[in-house]
């Protein structure tokens, strides 16, 4: 797959250009050049390092949305093992937008719920841009409640621009689907574990990210609004998108320092969808640990643990009354 | 805004009939309807719980008229009014999150937008939290949050409902990812009043949206809604923006949603009290009030 390089990576994407040009001149020429190839290599892989280092806010959310960027159904392929998609909700329809199954974790049960979006036009509308409706957030309730009655923990993985703002989606009750999640993973008696993996997109993306654990990949972001959106309001204009992903700190590292996530995952050099394997591994690694992590409580001490983390979410400053 | 009004309470802004300064309603003696455009005396109007008396349209309340009028005179306890906010994230656009804090403090009178009070309902034990549409479009933050939570706490304790009349635009921006959490924090808390088997109302205003829609508003074991009020997850112009199609007449207003199945019952703000006090005590086996 060639990689698709984001408008702040077009240095990296010459050096490449420039790689791959000598590649196929080298496999009809006496000369060898592979020493050069193998020095141009070592200065794109500096490079992105470089780049990397000092990605800002708004870049970090042009790679969370990168079109290459794994998606749900590519994790459950390379993490998880014999998965059996669960479809619809049983009241109106099957929603594209969130996949969601059983699936084994390390041999283990687990029940897998996430956002999926499409790489293609064809499956861009198919999976509505991951953009769920009502029907998508009550099958994922669906199979909360369906783990929670034979004892399987929850395993959901964000990837979302938000809850689609559709005339359906209204009439059919957006608000009351979301809130009812929200409801029910406060008191849902198994394990929650939380992976951003993308766009973490405001009340569409909370919808299924009421945890245990809640952890982020290294360049998901995690905000109340998007950029552009926040943006417009503010300022009137979307063009301060960058601005407004500056202030309102919604990247993992930002959000770890304000305790509202647990744990950042790793990503490899250049971001997630450079290197399929090495990301799927770090990921692994993570969800193991948090299960681990959540595996030693009771049903009951779960519950109260979730409960307080969520009771203690927010900052204010108290005063006696005037 | 000059150095004396700065010196003043809030208290004393506020004007007689509960109306904040900056209400919806235009400054003055006379008003119009947004609706059917009946020039009204502004008392006429005050006096009639700010419904206009011609056609029955609901303008806004703010908090504490809203809690004078469903709450009896007697026995009013405020909740987490120590509760204030900070700007944790130094947020900045045009303005400082702080100056427009300081704004609303000035133009409301109240230090947030929620104002919690535990009292009765005709005798009947409650806690009602009222938000303040007036106080940065009631919008939802890290204060609503827990005002919202100690107030259904206190419900919890002393065996009490629990009624929410909600009138906001959503999650406040200011707060960024802390204002999504708020979500999440209050709709959790309402698992315990549930547990404890004690009722949950959910009353519904002009306007209901975005983040506040979308957590504990439609969890009400009843959902109450005034009426024409607009109520849903995305705003009418995004939605439009998204779809580019011209939205149905009467689209997201309470009598759309109760016609959809998303709401029990729309109530005319005039007979609120009565139905209100009608409802909780059903739920709680007890006589019917006076």
């Amino acid at each position: 797959m060639k990689t698709t390089f984001l408008d702040f990576e077009q240095p990296m994407a010459e050096l490449e250009g420039k790689i791959e040009t000598l590649r196929f001149a080298q496999d009809d020429s006496a000369v060898d050049i592979s020493e050069e190839i193998g020095r141009l290599e070592k200065k794109s892989q500096t490079l992105t390092k470089e780049v990397y280092a000092k990605l800002t806010p708004w870049q970090i959310s042009q790679v969370a949305r990168h079109p290459q960027r794994p998606y749900t159904l590519d994790y459950l392929d390379l993490v998880f093992t014999g998965f059996e998609e669960l479809h619809g909700d049983r009241a109106f329809s099957d929603d594209h937008a969130i996949v969601g199954g059983l699936a084994r974790f390390n041999g283990q049960p687990v029940m897998v719920i996430g956002h999926q979006k499409g790489r293609d036009t064809k499956e861009k509308i198919f999976r509505n841009f991951g953009m769920p409706r009502p029907e998508g957030y009550r099958k994922a309730l669906r199979l909360m409640r369906l783990a929670e009655k034979f004892a399987i923990p929850v395993m959901t993985f964000v990837d979302t621009p938000g809850a689609y703002p559709g005339i359906d989606a209204e009439e059919r009750g957006q608000s009351e689907a979301i809130g009812r999640n929200l409801y029910v993973m406060a008191e849902l008696k198994v394990p929650i574990i939380v992976t951003i993996i993308g766009e973490g997109g405001s009340g569409g993306a909370l919808a299924i990210a009421v945890g245990d654990v809640v952890q982020m990949l290294q360049y998901s972001t995690y905000s109340v609004i998007s950029p552009e959106g926040c943006a417009s309001i503010l300022w009137k204009s979307a063009d301060k998108a960058s601005e407004a992903a500056e202030i309102m700190g919604i990247t993992a590292q930002r959000l770890k320092t304000f305790g509202l996530i647990d744990k950042i995952v790793g990503e490899p050099l250049g971001g997630a969808h450079r290197d399929y394997p090495a990301m799927a591994q770090n990921l692994k690694k993570a969800l193991q640990d948090a299960l681990k992590q959540v595996g030693a409580l009771s049903v009951g001490e779960l519950v109260e643990t979730r409960f307080q983390r969520l009771m203690a979410y927010g900052r204010t400053k108290e005063q006696a009354p005037r | 805004m000059s150095w004396l009004n700065k010196l003043l309470p809030p208290k004393i802004k506020r004007n007689e009939n509960g109306v904040a300064r900056k209400s919806t309603l235009p400054e003055g003696l006379w008003s119009k309807c947004p609706s059917c455009e009946a020039v009204l005396y502004a008392t006429d109007l005050g006096n009639n719980l700010n419904v206009c008396p011609k056609c029955g349209h609901h303008n806004r309340l703010n908090a504490r008229a809203r809690i004078d009028l469903l709450l009896d005179r007697e026995g009013r306890f405020e909740i987490g009014a120590e509760v204030l906010p900070v700007d944790t994230l130094k947020f900045k656009d045009s303005r400082r999150y702080p100056e427009r804090l300081l704004d609303a403090t000035e133009n409301t009178g109240e230090t947030d937008s929620l104002v919690v009070m535990q009292g009765a309902v005709k005798t009947l034990p409650v806690v009602v939290a009222a938000f303040e549409f007036g106080f940065m479009g009631g919008s939802m933050g890290s204060v609503l949050g827990e005002r919202f939570v100690r107030g259904v706490q206190a419900a919890v304790e002393q065996g009490m409902p629990f009624v929410c009349v909600s009138a906001s635009g959503g999650a406040r921006m200011q707060e960024g990812l802390f204002s999504l959490m708020q979500m999440a924090k209050t709709t959790a808390a309402l698992t315990r009043l549930s547990a404890a088997r004690l009722p949950f109302v959910s009353i519904l205003t002009d306007p209901t949206m975005g983040g506040v829609s979308a957590s504990f508003a439609f969890i009400g074991d009843v959902v109450m809604a005034e009426p024409g009020a607009l109520i849903g997850f995305a705003g009418p112009r995004v939605i439009e923006q998204t779809v580019r199609e011209k939205l149905p007449e009467g689209f997201q207003r309470s009598e759309f949603l109760l016609e959809k199945g998303a709401i029990d019952m729309i109530v005319d703000r005039r007979q609120m009290k009565d139905k209100l006090a009608q409802v909780l005590a059903l739920l709680q086996k007890l006589p019917a009030a006076a």
